[in-house]
């Protein structure tokens, strides 16, 4: 085999590296190519629109944790200001913070819940979701009786009428553990638990490494692998900042109970809106709230306990057959 | 300073300098960089939909080489612990070319979790809030930089210290050595542990992922490189001491075992128990409910690697052809075992039990090839660097000349001067 290294026979004798005119010329020409190639490779880059380039502002912008107030004022009026050119909407955005001696625990009920998805799309029109493509917070399992083994469910279940006889319903969402798995993994403290016992998202921090929804055991993180498709009309203008304001491209986002609702005292959307009145929500620290009398009296459960993740959403079924009167032992 | 700045000039204007077929290569190379950068810009445009990822499979083909590649850089120091730990001697100048392969493939393996990020440009925060030591993600960027830089730092001193015909100074860059043999070992078993550590995740919530990561490194790296030093011996004038190949070769052959064997056990506890975790498994092997993207692979890498573990062990095939068949088979065989047959599975079904199967697209394949062309574009501008240098055909007072012969005071890279270019 020939010596890659070896000249060719006919090349005059250069002395290595030195140049002559003639190749000059052809490294020139070679360099211009190369530049030229490298330039149409970056063309796709031309279609990118201005409001998709960070400003920067928004470069420059701290973690929430970092901000003081005059800081949370100035990024609030930047959103607020992207959001009315985008959509034409003057939003009421605002950073509602976590009141004392209060964590929030979800409640639902099994037995009652009959699988018609209005908390699915309740959750969408509150949070500002993508509409194009479809991003939902909830997913509801159709589940054979008899089992509570997830992968008996249906995801995609499509009946003209609910409930079916033979299944019950099994709505899942973050179940905003007491130990998240995500917001141990996140590498830039994006996500993190308040101490009202809500996980949330600085969209404004998140990387879009998608290690969190790796390492979530109920599925509850949704990507925006593109920039969230939502119409003016469809925009609900009470937002906050940790909530339901819109999100841009290549961001994680999760239920977070309704935050900006239930810390001013009212419920989420998708408890409001359920039929049949499965959804409970409520104060854990009240030893009075109605969440509280379902932990003490009901049987309830919790999904994966095996996982360690300590949710704060509970499972119960209704008891068919009350126990009535003490019976002696044995 | 100035001097240094003429080195860099010089090895500029080299990785120019070639016959046709390392101009060809060149161009090969650069073309498919381009069409990956191109499938890159689209993607920044469009977002990580142009992927043929999903929120039920998250990660996908850009993780499963970040895996491979991370094996890849690792397995450098399986030629640099014979070299300094057990003193031997004739693998001495290819400790260069492993650890040049080392920062080639950690460069790509970068190059992949940048292009997995769906906001690159807040890269920064990275450095404005980083969420060490909780997140394995921030051990890993350590890791990672700093192998990246370990290497750098060891090659780059040899190489140069070469240029200027001058012994290197013992104590500036031994001490790298061993803490680089060290550092190998942890960029694996931190990557490991980014998996490892998901309770969430029954397919990769596993012990033995750790080791297996480790046997299968230690069996892609060098048999990547021993297609390399056959490459070089065969269009270079760089004689490749048949000793090297060997030891490389005992090194692969035994990894290639114990990762095997490793293997089998993980899929014996798994499938024997046969609880409910075993699914992910389940699917890959044998597909389940209908779905079964992954079968053929993983049955392609399994019998790839049993094959060549057979193929190495007989002795009357030691010839360079059936070597390096051997070796491209548990490259490719240990790229989807570790990539896609790690990666994937993990993901489907997903926590509540969906079953959606991932299908890469074509413009995440193009990065992919992009990424690929342009980590080895870099390694074949070190390896054209080097090899000259190396064996004094470029030195600080005299440029490159393809038709000199190589310097008979060829600088040595030992150490205690000269004993290995007068033996």
């Amino acid at each position: 085999m020939q010596d890659i290294e070896q000249p060719r026979a006919d090349a005059p004798h250069q002395g290595g590296l030195g140049m002559s005119r003639r190749s000059f010329l052809r490294h020139s020409g070679t360099a211009l190519g190369g530049m030229a190639a490298a330039a149409a490779a970056l063309k796709p880059l031309m279609e990118l629109q201005d409001e998709d380039i960070p400003s920067v502002d928004a470069f420059i912008q701290k973690h929430y944790k970092e901000m003081d107030e005059a800081e949370m004022a100035q990024a609030l009026a930047r959103i607020s200001a992207k959001v009315e050119e985008r959509f034409g909407i003057e939003p009421n955005l605002r950073d509602i913070k976590p009141k004392e001696g209060v964590e929030f625990v979800y409640a639902l009920n099994l037995s009652r819940c009959i699988g018609c998805r209005k908390c699915v799309y309740a959750c969408v029109d509150e949070n500002n979701q993508s509409r194009s493509p479809e991003l939902q917070y909830i997913r509801v399992l159709e589940m054979p009786k008899g089992t509570l083994d997830l992968e008996a469910g249906n995801h995609d279940y499509d009946r003209p009428t609910v409930p079916s006889d033979d299944h019950f319903y099994m709505p899942v969402q973050c179940h905003q553990c007491a130990d998240p798995p995500c917001t141990k993994v996140c590498p830039v403290e994006a996500t993190w638990q308040e101490p009202d016992g809500i996980t949330v998202v600085d969209y404004d921090w998140c990387i879009g490494c998608r290690y969190c929804e790796a390492a979530c055991p109920y599925w509850a993180r949704r990507f925006n692998f593109t920039k969230p498709g939502l119409e003016p009309e469809d925009v609900n203008p009470d937002m906050s900042y940790l909530s339901n304001r819109p999100r841009e491209a290549g961001v994680m986002e999760k239920c977070h109970f309704c935050l900006h609702r239930t810390r001013e005292g009212k419920l989420p959307a998708c408890l409001e809106v359920c039929p049949v009145g499965a959804r409970k929500f409520g104060n854990v620290l009240d030893p009075e709230s109605e969440v509280s009398q379902i932990l003490k009296n009901k049987r309830i459960f919790v999904l994966k306990e095996d996982v360690g993740t300590l949710p704060r959403f509970f499972y119960y079924f209704d008891e068919r057959y009350p126990r009535s009167g003490a019976v002696e032992e044995g | 300073m100035k001097e240094y700045g003429r080195f860099l000039w010089r090895c500029f204007r080299l990785s120019f300098v070639g016959d046709w077929r390392y101009h060809i290569w060149m161009t090969l190379l650069t073309v498919v960089a381009l069409f990956g950068l191109n499938a890159y810009a689209k993607q920044l445009v469009e977002g990580l939909a142009t992927t043929g990822m999903t929120d039920q499979v998250s990660w996908g083909l850009y993780i499963a080489n970040f895996t491979f590649l991370v094996g890849m850089a690792a397995a450098a120091v399986m030629l640099v612990i014979p070299v300094y730990v057990f003193r031997n001697r004739e693998l001495h100048d290819l400790v260069i070319f492993g650890e040049l392969l080392a920062v080639a493939a950690v460069i790509m393996a970068l190059l992949f979790v940048v292009v997995d990020m769906g906001r690159p440009d807040r890269f920064l925060h990275l450095f404005r809030r980083f969420n060490f030591p909780i997140s394995m993600l921030t051990w890993d960027v350590i890791v990672l930089n700093g192998y990246l830089l370990l290497n750098l730092h060891i090659c780059g001193y040899l190489v140069y210290c070469a240029y200027r015909k001058r012994p290197p100074a013992k104590s500036f860059y031994i001490p790298f050595v061993f803490i680089a043999i060290l550092w190998a070992i942890s960029i694996h078993t931190v990557t490991a542990f980014l998996y490892v550590g998901l309770g969430g995740r029954p397919f990769w919530n596993s012990a033995i992922i750790v080791p297996r990561f480790l046997a299968s490194a230690f069996a892609a790296g060098p048999a990547f490189l021993i297609l390399v030093l056959l490459v070089i011996e065969r269009f270079t004038r760089y004689q490749v001491p048949d000793k090297a190949i060997a030891t490389l070769r005992s090194i692969v052959t035994v990894s290639l075992l114990i990762n095997l064997f490793m293997l089998g056990s993980e899929v014996f506890t798994e499938l024997y128990a046969g609880s409910a975790h075993a699914v992910s498994w389940k699917y890959l092997l044998f597909g389940v409910h209908g779905h079964s993207a992954l079968v053929p692979w993983i049955w392609t890498a399994i019998a790839l690697e049993c094959l060549a573990a057979v193929w190495l062990l007989i002795p009357q095939r030691r010839s360079d052809v059936a070597m390096s068949v051997a070796c491209a088979f548990i490259v490719i065989g240990i790229w989807i075992e570790k990539g896609m047959g790690l990666i994937v599975p993990a993901f489907v079904p997903s926590p509540l039990g969906e079953i959606v199967e991932y299908v890469p697209t074509w413009n995440e394949i193009l990065i992919c090839f992009g990424i690929w062309a342009f980590g080895l574009l870099l390694f074949t501008i070190f390896v054209r660097i080097s090899i000259p240098v190396l064996s004094g055909r470029m030195t600080f007072d005299r440029e490159y000349d393809p038709n000199l012969p190589d310097s008979p005071q060829r600088a040595s890279l030992e150490p205690d001067s000269g004993s290995m270019a007068q033996g």
